[in-house]
Order: C-alpha cells, then structure tokens, then sequence
C-alpha cells in the first residue's frame, strides 16, 4: 500500500460560519428601510448622496489599495467602505453639495482608516469622523436641511436635487421655509434660548408624534433595520440596548419633573440620529468597545455625549461626536473591563 | 468539598460553546469490527503526555501479545505493550502523528500472523485489591487518557492528594463527527461500568456519575440495564450537545456549577473525571490481564467510503485502517486526526495509530476552511462570546501578534482549551488556534529558558561563593602566616633591642670589669 500524502492547515477543519462580507453585507441590506423612508420623506436626493459618496469612498479605498501595495478587489470586497459611504450619506442633509462628499469620504478612508492600517485597525468610526470633519469645516451647507414632504416644497425635483447638489444651488422654494433650522433638534434648541415651552416649540409642523414628523418613522426603519441585525446576530444588543436604554433614562426624571421644560424621552430617541446612531453606528466593532460590560459602557457613554451635546452643545445634535468620544476611550473601558476567565478568583 | 446538589442532580451552563450538527450516524450505521492483522505494527515508546519507560525488549526479539515492551520508573511515564505476536525488528526515529517531523523513537514489531497472547496472569478478584494495588495495576497495563488527552490514568488517581468522592466517566462526545466513545457504550456498556466501578474503587471515591449526550437513547437504555455492574451509587446524567461539553472543565462545570480553579484540576474539587473508553480500558486490564494495547478508532467523513469504528491495534498503519474502511472517494482533500474543530491535519496517512487516535477524519475539498482568505481582526466580539473559559481571544490575537506574551498571558493565555471555538467563528478566518499554541510554545520555552538562566546563575553564584570562601580562607591562611611571620620578627626586634640595650649597659661598665668573654659569646 503507498502513502497518499495531504495539504495540512490548522484547525478547525469547518468551513466558516461567518465572514466579514457577509456581515457589512447585511448590514447594508438593514439600511433599505431605512433610506427608502428616507426618500419618502426627504426626496430622492439622498440617493444622490449615497451614489456619491459611494463612488468616492470606493476610488478612495481603491487608491489606497494601490499605495498600500493590497489587492483592491479584497479591500473593495468587504464592503466596509460602502458601509462607511451610506453611513455618511445618512448624515449629511440630502441637498448637500457633491464636494461634502468628496472631502468627507477621502478623509474617512484616507485619514480615518487606511492612515491607521486599514479595517480593523482605525481607531474612530471613518464615517462619524468623516461627517465631523465636513460638519466642523463647513457648517452651511451641512445645515441646510429640508422640510419633510408634505411640508416642504423642494426637494422632490430631481432637475433640482442635481442643480443644488451638483452646482451648490437650492431650489428656490426650499431656500427659505426649509433651510437651515428645520430639524426638530434646531427648534428645540433656538426654542430654549427663547424660554419656549416644549408646547410651544412643539406647534411648529415639523414636529410628528415623538421626534420630527418624517424623522421618527425614519427613525423606526432604522429600528426595525436594527433589529433583523440583532437576529442576524451581526450586532451585539449591548451598544443598541445600553444607548437607548440610557437616552431613556436620563431624560425621564427632567420630563417627569417639568415636562413644559423638556421634551418627552421618546422625542430624544426618534429625533436626530439616536436610533441609527444606536444600531448602525456605535455598534462598529472596530472602533467600539468589545468586552460584553465595555459595550454597555459605550453606549451608555454615547447616550450621555449625544444629550449633554442637545442640551448645551453648539450643534443641534452630537451623536458623531459622542460616538468618536467614546471611540477614543474603547481601549481604557476594554481594559478595565476584563471579564473574569473560567475558574478565575475575582 | 460541599456541594449543594449532588453531581449531575442539577445541569448548569457553561459559557459560550457552539451548537454544531453533528455527522455520527455515517460511522455508527456499522457495526464495530476488527480490520485484518497488517504486516506490521509501529510503535512510539512514548504515546502520553509524560516521558517513554525503560526498554525491556531488543531487536530481534519474539514478542507475544499483551508483552510488556517498555517499563515504567517514575510516575510521569507509562509502559508500552505488544498488541500481536511477532518479531521485534527495529528500534528507530520514525515519523508519528504527535511528531510527524523527524519523527521519535519507535519499535517496529513484524506480525507472525498467530496472534498468540501471552498466558494471562490471573488476576486476583479486584474487590480484593486496595486503591493502591489497583493503582498500580493500571499503571502497569499502560492506560492512558483515551479522550484524547492521553494524561496517564494512575497519575491522575494518585496525584489527587485530595479527597475524590466523585468519579465522572464522561461520554460527551462533542465533536462532530467523532463516535468511538458512543460505539464502545453500544457494544459493551457492561465493560464501561464495570472499569467505571475499579475506578471509583481505585479512587476512593463513593459515587460515580456517568455523563453522556442527550441524543445516546439507546445508550442510555443499555447502561440503565446494567447499572448492577458498578457496585457503587451510580448516576446516568444526560447532558445537552454542546461543544465543548467533552472538555474535562465545562463537563465540570455543566455537572456540579463549580469552575475548576484556574490552573488547577477537577481533583480539587473532589472529582476526577475519565472517558468511557479509558473505563473499559481499566475493565479490560484488572478482569482480563490484558494490558491497553487496542482500542475503537472512529473512521469517517465525506472522503471515506465506507465510514464506521473498528477496533485496531495500536501501531496499525493509518492507510490500512483506511483500506479498511473501504479507502479515499475521489474527492479527499485532508486527513485529520481528531475531530474537526481540534484535530491535527495530517501529512501522510503512513503513520501509525496510538492511545490518543480516536478518530480519522478525511474531509471533501468542498468541505474545508482554507478556500476564505485571512482578513484583520475587526474586533466583533464574537470570539469572546463562543468562548467557554471566558476568555477575550481577541485580545489575545493582538498581544501574541505583537509579540507581547506578557500581555497575552495576562489575558489568560495558558487558561486557552485549544478548543477552537473562537476560529470557527471569526468572521476574518483568523487561525487563532494556531497563534495560541504558538503564543504558549513561546511563553513555555521562555519560562524554561529563565528557569535554565535561574540554574545556570544559581550555579554561577554558588560556584563563586565558593571561589570567594576559598580565596577568603587562603587569604586568611595568608594573613595568619603573615601575622606570625610580623610576630616573628617583632619578637627578634624586641630580643634584638633587650640585647643592644643590655650590651651598651654592659659596654658601660666593661672596662672595668671582663668583656671580652662576653662579646665573643654573643656574636
């Protein structure tokens, strides 16, 4: 009998259960619902933005495929890049220029991620610190939000939405009634400068059940969009369960206390990125905590950042930053957040 | 220890674990048979984890089967046995599955084909014997851990030091595919409760609790009908499928709530716990005399044709367990030994079965892990999540990766089960396994390395200690002289001076008395 010689590998000898593609994959796939109520309520134009953003977050990850000496159809292929790219596009207001896309992407693939090592090792989240950048750089054109559609007129026009995009000029209808301090998050603020009750502000139209009208059934996409994640087990219930947990609980006691000075706790969730924020975003496990008490940790910090931020911040709304925040501290709550090994005395 | 349930009363979890399908009922389908005598056996003097025993036989030499070929002096090593009659034809570094590369020490024994024992020693009626002699008996027959661990069994019964009031056999057989262990409690359970019994006897132990998977119904059944054999308070306890429910730790865990402290044994919290198939070995040697020479090897997978168990002798060349299995399918892409999540791939199939081989695995090409590319880490948890020590496999991936084994052992490095878990999981196809061993392969050599600098300084500084109280004393002997060589001559100075004083007194009054006489006397 001859010896029949074989290739070895180490174990295990299992095909994979998992792969990095197929979860950024999915989570793509979770943001459907999302973007379409997005479209419903905003106009078409934030699929501009996500084709743009797209295509630039691509080149940028392609090029730096080639500097970096790596196969860019790897790179390319794990979709982390797209995944950056709708994120962003998520973010900045539908009718944003086409160069805010341009500069957000290469400095979320370029300086964010390939500067660090590329993925798995940028320490902050390349879409919040991409959208942090254009936010601190040029604040116009990324507050020029548009009213939901049954209150605003622009923003349906495509021929619009190319004009405003492509050559930095907004319809002129929506340059007035719906730029600039439209978001419910902005009235809220500029109401508390004024003394306003939370009634008063809230007769403004723009202002739905719980968040912003059109907001918060965006908002509840995303949720459900979340939850098939949680299913799918591609993200942990950690970060979701701990930032919304926390946003909950720490507005409750001011509402309960005096709710004509501060808006009900679920207007906090549904309004403003909390609920995408929640699941799509510090749910990153590159740049996030990763012990099972760090991730509560997180989220529990990016909760408090992103409402310490509405209430006296500068910006309506803080989830990047709260998030890049609590980016920065992941590796200290990692460390300090060891659980204890089998058989261990603690 | 007091516990508030007895063993196996109440099932507790343990942390992480996969849930896998398993593919049992390819070998099972058939009954256990034995493949026919191969031409010759190929034996490693050392098949345990320990040292070889001392070489009681020579080239040449007629062997019978059940003849001891090696004889255990210390307790960390295990003797050796023939399996058949033959001829002792070499004793040579020859490749094995534990080193495939350049292989160890191995005899080489050519079967005559009679297959004659040697005339059993009758054994005395174990109930008469006492823990120590049973103690021994195991020993001698060579019995080893056959779940894979190969720990030699009386070391494990001796080293207790502690009271062992429970003895668990464990027949979790939690890998998929593997089926050696719920073949032998088909075919002889009698044989598993009987060794079980001498185990707890051999223990001192006043329980025994035998845990096997939910889905062995039908061995259940058989156990249950003779569960008279044992002879102490025995326990049947069904556990869920869970890999790594096998693990010595988790089935612990899983049977009485308690972790066995880290770096430490069961045997601390007053159990030992052995596998089915190493009960049967014990049943087989203290009733029989038949010391461990064969033993159930499960051959399966998508690459061989006829998939089922077999009882082989140890030394069985792979390719003729194979052969015997009806050979490769076309597609045959690995040859593992073990199960798929801990098994060793293998280079060849010429290498001989030992204790430790309860399974070969040959896997489809369609099958197997390597098609996936290595991606980075991307920090997802996920390991940490499947992890039954609790241990964050990441962060051990990124300390051994930047080569700081000070960190990786601090996250508990050496706590690692190789149970693999972790990279059946990872979504970046990390071999994680892999860079574990590495990691403690490292830690292990730079321990021994320190311990061999500690020696070596120990012996450095007792040497010069010695220099020094050598040189301290030849100085000293020195200084001595010295001193009464200064004495000396302080004393002839003094003399020298008296003298001079006394001859210029005399010189004084010599005039007038008689110097000469004087003078010439003291010159």
């Amino acid at each position: 009998m001859t010896i029949r010689h074989f290739p070895t590998a180490p174990a295990p000898h299992l095909p994979p259960s998992r792969d990095v593609a197929t979860l950024m994959r999915d989570v793509l796939i979770a943001l459907v619902p999302g973007i379409a109520a997005h479209a419903w309520f905003f106009g078409p134009g934030i699929f501009l933005q996500i084709g743009l953003a797209a295509l630039f977050a691509l080149g940028a990850e392609a090029l730096a495929a080639r500097w970096r000496r790596q196969s860019a159809r790897r790179l390319i292929g794990d979709y982390s890049a797209l995944v950056t790219a709708v994120l962003f596009a998520l973010s900045v207001p539908p009718l944003a220029p086409w160069w805010i896309a341009l500069i957000g992407m290469v400095s979320a693939i370029w300086l964010v991620k390939h500067a660090y090592g590329g993925l798995g090792y940028n320490r902050f989240n390349p879409a919040m610190a991409g959208f942090a950048i254009v936010l601190i750089s040029f604040p116009l054109p990324m507050s020029q939000w548009l009213a939901p559609a049954p209150l605003g007129a622009g923003g349906t026009d495509l021929l619009e939405i190319l004009r405003a995009v492509g050559l930095g000029q907004l319809p002129e209808a929506a340059r007035w009634d719906a730029i600039s301090s439209a978001t419910p998050l902005d009235l809220l603020r500029s109401g508390r400068a004024q003394n306003l009750l939370v009634s008063e502000v809230r007769l403004d139209p723009v202002f739905g059940d719980f968040g912003g009208h059109g907001w918060e059934w965006i908002a509840n996409w995303y949720l459900a969009g979340g939850l098939w994640l949680l299913y799918r087990r591609v993200i942990n219930w950690r970060v979701p369960v701990a930032t919304l947990g926390t946003t909950l609980l720490l507005t409750l006691p001011f509402y309960l206390i005096d709710p004509a000075a501060h808006p009900l706790p679920l207007q906090h969730v549904f309004s403003g990125a909390l609920v995408l924020g929640a699941f799509f975003i510090a749910t990153d496990p590159v740049s996030g905590a990763s012990t099972p008490a760090g991730r509560l940790w997180f989220g529990a910090g990016v909760a408090v950042i992103t409402l310490a931020i509405r209430r006296w911040g500068n910006y309506p709304d803080g989830l990047a930053f709260a998030v890049l925040t609590m980016n920065a501290l992941a590796p200290l709550i990692d460390r300090y957040t060891r659980p204890r090994i089998y058989g261990e005395r603690r | 220890m007091l516990l508030e349930h007895e063993p196996g009363e109440v099932l507790h979890p343990f942390h992480g674990g996969l849930r896998l399908r398993h593919y049992k009922r390819q070998s099972l389908s058939s009954p256990v048979s034995r493949p026919p005598l191969p031409a010759r056996l190929v034996l490693p003097l050392c098949q345990h984890q320990g040292r070889a025993g001392r070489l009681l036989v020579s080239p040449g030499q007629r062997v019978l089967r059940g003849e001891a070929l090696t004889v255990a002096e210390a307790a960390n090593q295990v003797p050796i046995h023939a399996p058949s009659s033959g001829v002792v034809r070499r004793l040579e570094i020859l490749p094995t599955i534990a080193c495939p590369e350049p292989g160890e020490p191995c005899l080489e024994i050519e079967l005559d084909g009679e297959h004659r024992a040697v005339a059993p020693a009758v054994p005395p009626p174990w109930r008469a014997m006492s823990a120590a002699e049973l103690q021994r008996a195991i020993a001698a027959a060579g019995i080893v851990g056959l779940g894979g661990a190969v720990y030699p069994s009386a070391a494990k019964l001796l080293a207790a030091g502690q009271e062992i009031d429970t003895v668990i056999i464990n027949g979790a057989e939690c890998e998929p595919y593997i089926s050696c262990d719920e073949a032998l409690l088909e075919t002889h359970p009698e044989r598993v409760l009987a060794g079980a019994g001498i185990l707890a006897r051999a223990a001192g132990a006043r329980r025994l609790v035998i845990a096997i998977e939910k889905r062995m119904r039908s061995a259940e059944r058989k156990l249950n009908a003779r569960l008279e054999v044992t002879t102490v308070p025995t326990r049947i306890v069904k556990v869920p499928s869970m890999y790594p429910e096998g693990g010595e730790r988790q089935l612990t865990q899983v049977l009485t709530g308690r972790e066995v402290p880290l770096g430490g044994y069961p045997q601390a919290l007053g159990l030992v716990v052995f596998n089915v198939a190493t009960a049967a070995a014990v049943a087989d040697a203290i009733l029989d005399g038949l010391p461990l020479v064969e033993r159930i090897v499960t051959v399966t997978g998508t690459g061989i044709a006829a998939p089922g168990n077999r009882r082989v002798l140890l030394g069985t060349p792979l390719h003729h367990l194979i052969a015997d299995c009806g050979g490769y399918r076309p597609g045959a892409a690995r040859l593992v030994c073990g199960g798929p999540l801990m098994g060793e791939a293998l280079v060849h199939d010429g290498l001989p079965v030992v204790k430790g081989t309860n399974c070969l695995l040959v896997l489809d090409a369609g099958e197997i892990a390597d098609s996936a590319p290595v991606l980075p880490c991307i920090n997802c948890g996920e390991c940490s999540r499947v992890c039954p020590v609790q241990l964050l496999p990441h962060e051990l991936h990124w300390a051994i990766r930047a080569g700081d084994l000070g960190r990786a052992g601090e996250f508990g490095l050496e706590a690692c089960i190789e149970c693999g878990c972790c990279a059946q999981v990872c979504p970046s196809h990390i071999p994680l396994v892999a860079d574990y061993r590495r990691g403690k392969a490292e830690i292990h050599a730079e321990r021994q390395r320190r311990a061999h600098a500690e020696r070596a300084k120990a012996r450095y500084l007792a040497s010069q200690e010695r220099r020094q109280a050598k040189a301290a004393a030849a100085r000293e002997a020195a200084e001595a002289e010295q001193r009464l060589a200064g004495d000396a001559a302080e004393a002839k100075a003094r003399i020298a001076k008296a003298l001079d004083l006394a001859r210029q007194k005399k010189a004084k009054r010599t005039p007038m008395t008689t110097p000469a006489p004087s003078r010439s006397r003291h010159r």
